[in-house]
């Protein structure tokens, strides 16, 4: 990595992340995985939860 | 009874679990603790499946601050492995009945984890989110000197409108073109490159385009030269404005062969 920086002092937008954790990362489907592996996270309405999560965070940011 | 329980997996790395992961509370503020099969090492907590089973989940997954929660201590756990040693993160809410399951995936995708480590090592994700702002690109509309021949102020107003639109719609045209050439730019810089979709901009309090959601794969020697290369490309692209995002872990390049996305 070429920035160090503890963890837990990254500064990260929750958008950003759920970018990154809802649509990336391994998924594995299939014999090997059983059960909630499988759960379909397009139900959530991915981009409506995070349209929604980022409004809620400019609202934390008002004075 | 004894309550039902999950495992969680957070990411597979090599080697042996650090005493600082040990130190970690992970999602539902479990411990963090690792399954190991062969060289490969499943980073993982238990937790209970009142909470993490899959009705619940679903639930919790709609809930924003438990999503919010749940998604930070993946990402803490997931970076703190990262910066340990090559790591493949895995999605959110991926669940095993039990550490034996853990093992069979392990076992069961040796290879092509390995694979995975070994393409992910010694590199790093960078975010790049570009707007660009539309009093820039869209070209102003002229006014007519004189009410059109035959015409009243109402179809004056609709072609005023149209024109209107017209621009906006040429305006995101060629934002969109420049954000291509963005991506392109970037990409070359970089091992792999993405894009994910764009987030709404409304929401960023402006009414900016957002016209590039690029994630890159960075090797970490140079990642400064990343950094810079961005600097430089918003200040030859008037009216975009360029944001750096990371470092993150591989979340966005961590396919592993014929896995379904």
């Amino acid at each position: 990595m070429t920035s160090v920086e503890p963890a837990g002092e990254r500064r990260i937008a929750l958008v950003d992340l759920l970018d990154r954790v809802l649509a990336g990362g391994v998924v594995i489907a299939g014999e090997v995985t059983l059960s909630v592996a499988d759960v379909d996270l397009e139900h959530v309405s991915l981009r409506t939860l995070i349209t929604s999560v980022s409004a809620i965070e400019q609202q934390d940011r008002r004075p | 009874m004894a309550e039902e329980t999950g495992v969680w997996l957070y990411a597979v790395t090599r080697g042996q679990i650090t005493a600082r992961l040990t130190e970690l509370r992970g999602v539902g503020g479990e411990p963090v603790r690792s399954v190991k099969a062969d060289d490969l090492l499943a980073v993982v907590s238990s937790v209970s499946l009142d909470e993490f089973g899959e009705t619940a989940l679903q639930r919790n997954l709609e809930d924003l601050d438990w999503l919010a929660a749940t998604a930070r201590a993946h990402d803490t756990v997931v970076n703190a492995v990262v910066r340990a040693a090559p790591t493949v993160p895995f999605r959110l809410a991926t669940l095993y009945l039990g550490d034996e399951r853990v093992r069979g995936l392990l076992v069961g995708y040796h290879d092509e984890l390995g694979a995975a480590l070994d393409r992910l090592a010694g590199r790093t994700e960078w975010g790049v989110k570009a707007t660009a702002d539309p009093d820039a690109f869209t070209l102003p509309v002229q006014q007519p000197a004189a009410a059109p021949a035959g015409g009243g102020a109402g179809t004056a107003y609709l072609l005023r409108r149209k024109a209107q639109l017209a621009a906006a719609q040429d305006g995101e045209r060629r934002a969109a073109a420049i954000a291509e050439e963005l991506h392109t730019a970037l990409a070359q810089m970089s091992v792999a490159a993405r894009r994910h979709p764009p987030q709404d901009p409304q929401l960023a309090g402006t009414h900016a385009w957002m016209v590039l959601n690029g994630t890159y794969l960075v090797d970490d020697p140079s990642g400064e030269d990343f950094a810079a290369a961005v600097r430089t490309l918003e200040a030859n692209y008037p009216g975009v404005r360029l944001e750096l995002t990371g470092p993150w872990p591989p979340y966005s390049f961590a396919s592993i062969g014929q896995v379904r996305e």
